[in-house]
């Protein structure tokens, strides 16, 4: 425990700890989603690292089951009175629930993915998002189709997360200032659990899998059930992550939950870093509060432009910067994000091997 | 019986469209076993290059251009980025193929906004009637176009001694290397060939029935995947056989979707990917791949 207080990480960690929970005080509401949107987006990046990161199972069909958990949400939630079909549970039992569907969902898809390795896999994945969007598209009684729906207030431990205002310490609080809360737990709470499965036996076990999958075999380890509870975990990683989003946007659409987005997920686990949970916040945050960030200072950048000016607009902008993030990263700092700070030397290249 | 043959026909014009697409995917991997992502957005360059230049210097030579175009961006990332990273883990060059296809698509997007622009063709909106069945005269251009050039890069696959060398280097680079086959020609032809293929794909995905070309046409272009895959990734009959059948179930599935509306709209668009999803289930290399063995 001396060890522990004595070394400085352990107050910058603090310290990290106390500006993360004063800053809905201080923050305008603009920041306070773009951080909201950080969050989710390194919960979804935590899980897909564990699964392209960590096993080595390249998942393009991330945005799915982001998709499975945000419309599970409203389809749990929904008491049926905008004429969309819902059970009306009480919040936190649709959140859980969601989690669970999408988990399920990554069961069902588990016979596939357990038979295909590499770039067959990641472009079986694909499949997934077209079917997604057909059925985000056409299942109107569930979904809403392409207007999307209303996504129904969290209520937990007597707090309701929607725009009620609570007065703490002369600060108004609405939905954002209450989720941001909400969601650093969330976030703590997935962080902590990756870590632990990656720090234990079961997270050895993945890694031996990436690396070699016949040998992580003949030692042993259960290969087609550590694979497929890799894909559940990560889709239930990716559910979390669209509960999170849909309670900030407060509206569904299937729009949203196209390619484009699990593009984004493989660009934040390669830009933070393959394999490690430091990494996936890391590249979550980066690659989805640059948009923001553009956006909001676009007048003040050179050849960055509002958008509809015929100029670059921040979307395209930030698409640049990251995707040119992934091809630089790869080049130059293998391990990510995350080796910078650490300085240590980066790991032996081949980090999403299967077997050669 | 006729909208059948009609729909069977439309489809395998469709059809050899993505073979030739697939075929430059499967070109890349056989040449350097990297997986190029990045394919949907060569095509999108070739057939922008052709779209903004057919009406100064006329259909032809735009489309020459187009084919140049695409071939100079294939051999450019290859140059640029590719070559790099020679050496490095092959999964991670699929995902740097991601990065470089996120900066290709955002600008050509950006470029084409929301225009939709022509191909400027010369075959409009002809059709030509056999008997009591009718077909666009573009349907039976792409089928005849893809179809000689499928059949010239076959043979000088197998002939000439740019197929040997490409042959080879997919069979054991290092062997290959000792031999003096150079690696870093080879991969550069390799996408510069795929870049042009997928250019002349790219004026077929934009002629008529299709309005024109649009940032959307990607999304087209995405379906040479699953044709690849289901052909078997290191396969060049697979990519045949595996465009075709895209072809065909994506026609048949958007003629008859009258009749599947319990599916839902645009059924069409999803059929390629249920057929893949239902090919690996039961073959998961592939129809045609070559089943993996690793040696422990």
């Amino acid at each position: 425990m001396s060890d522990t207080l004595t070394r400085p990480r352990t107050y910058l960690w603090a310290l990290g700890a106390v500006l993360l929970l004063a800053l809905p005080f201080y923050l305008e509401r603009f920041w306070l989603q773009a951080g909201l949107f950080a969050m989710a987006a390194a919960i979804g990046a935590i899980g897909i690292n564990l699964l392209t990161g960590s096993t080595g199972q390249l998942s393009m069909g991330h945005a799915f089951f982001l998709a499975v958990g945000a419309y599970g949400y409203c389809a749990f939630a929904g008491d049926g009175s905008d004429g969309l079909s819902g059970l009306g549970l009480p919040g936190w039992l649709a959140a859980v629930g969601a989690v669970a569907l999408a988990g399920a969902a990554g069961g069902l898809f588990s016979p596939i993915a357990g038979r295909l390795r590499g770039a067959y896999l990641g472009i079986a994945t694909l499949a997934l998002i077209f079917i997604g969007q057909h059925v985000l598209f056409n299942a109107h009684d569930l979904t809403g189709g392409f207007n999307g729906r209303a996504v129904p207030p969290l209520s937990l431990l007597g707090v309701t997360f929607d725009e009620s205002e609570l007065l703490v310490a002369q600060v108004p609080f609405g939905a954002a200032e209450k989720l941001w809360y909400l969601g650093l737990a969330l976030l703590l709470g997935s962080a902590l659990f990756a870590r632990g499965v990656l720090r234990g036996r079961p997270g050895r076990a993945l890694n031996a899998i990436r690396d070699h999958r016949i040998a992580a075999g003949v030692l042993g380890i259960p290969v087609a059930r550590y694979r497929a509870a890799a894909f559940v975990l990560s889709s239930m990683y990716a559910g979390l992550a669209g509960v999170l989003l849909a309670l900030v946007f407060q509206r569904t659409v299937p729009e949203y939950f196209g390619m484009l987005l699990s593009l984004e997920y493989l660009a934040m686990i390669v830009i933070g870093g393959l394999g490690s949970v430091a990494g996936a916040v890391v590249g979550g945050v980066f690659v989805s509060l640059l948009p923001q960030v553009l956006n909001r200072y676009s007048d003040a950048l050179p050849l960055v432009s509002a958008p509809g000016t015929g100029g670059i607009a921040p979307g395209e902008a930030s698409r640049y910067l990251y995707g040119a993030a992934v091809v630089a990263v790869v080049l130059f700092l293998p391990g990510g994000l995350v080796r910078l700070a650490a300085r240590r030397p980066a790991p032996p290249s081949g980090t999403t091997a299967e077997e050669r | 019986m006729t909208t059948f043959a009609e729909l069977l026909l439309g489809g395998v014009a469709l059809g050899s469209v993505y073979a030739l697409i697939a075929l430059g995917f499967v070109v890349i991997f056989r040449a350097t076993e990297v997986v190029n992502f990045a394919h949907a957005s060569l095509l999108l360059a070739g057939g922008y290059v052709t779209a903004v230049l057919h009406d100064d210097i006329g259909f032809w030579p735009a489309l020459a251009a187009g084919i140049a175009g695409a071939a100079l961006v294939g051999a450019a990332v290859e140059f640029l980025v590719m070559r790099r990273y020679r050496g490095r883990d092959h999964s991670v060059l699929a995902i740097v193929t991601i990065g470089v296809d996120i900066l290709l698509t955002t600008e050509l997007a950006r470029r084409i906004g929301t225009d939709v622009l022509s191909p400027g063709d010369p075959w409009g909106d002809a059709v030509v009637t056999i008997g009591s069945v009718t077909i666009a005269q573009t349907r039976i251009a792409a089928f005849l176009a893809a179809a000689l050039l499928i059949t010239a890069f076959l043979l000088a696959f197998r002939f000439t001694s740019w197929g040997v060398a490409m042959r080879a280097a997919a069979e054991s680079p290092s062997t290959a290397a000792l031999m003096g086959v150079r690696l870093g020609r080879v991969s550069l032809g390799a996408w510069a060939v795929a870049g042009g293929l997928a250019a002349v794909a790219a004026l077929f995905l934009t002629v008529f029935p299709t309005p024109g070309l649009e940032r959307s046409t990607s999304l087209a272009a995405l379906k040479a995947f699953p044709a690849a895959i289901l052909g078997g990734l290191d396969s060049t009959t697979g990519a045949l056989v595996g465009g075709l059948l895209v072809g065909v179930t994506e026609s048949l599935a958007t003629g008859y979707q009258g009749d599947l509306t319990f599916l839902g709209r645009g059924i069409g668009d999803l059929a390629p990917y249920l057929v893949m999803v239902v090919v690996l289930l039961i073959r998961p290399a592939g129809l045609f791949g070559t089943k993996e063995l690793a040696r422990v």
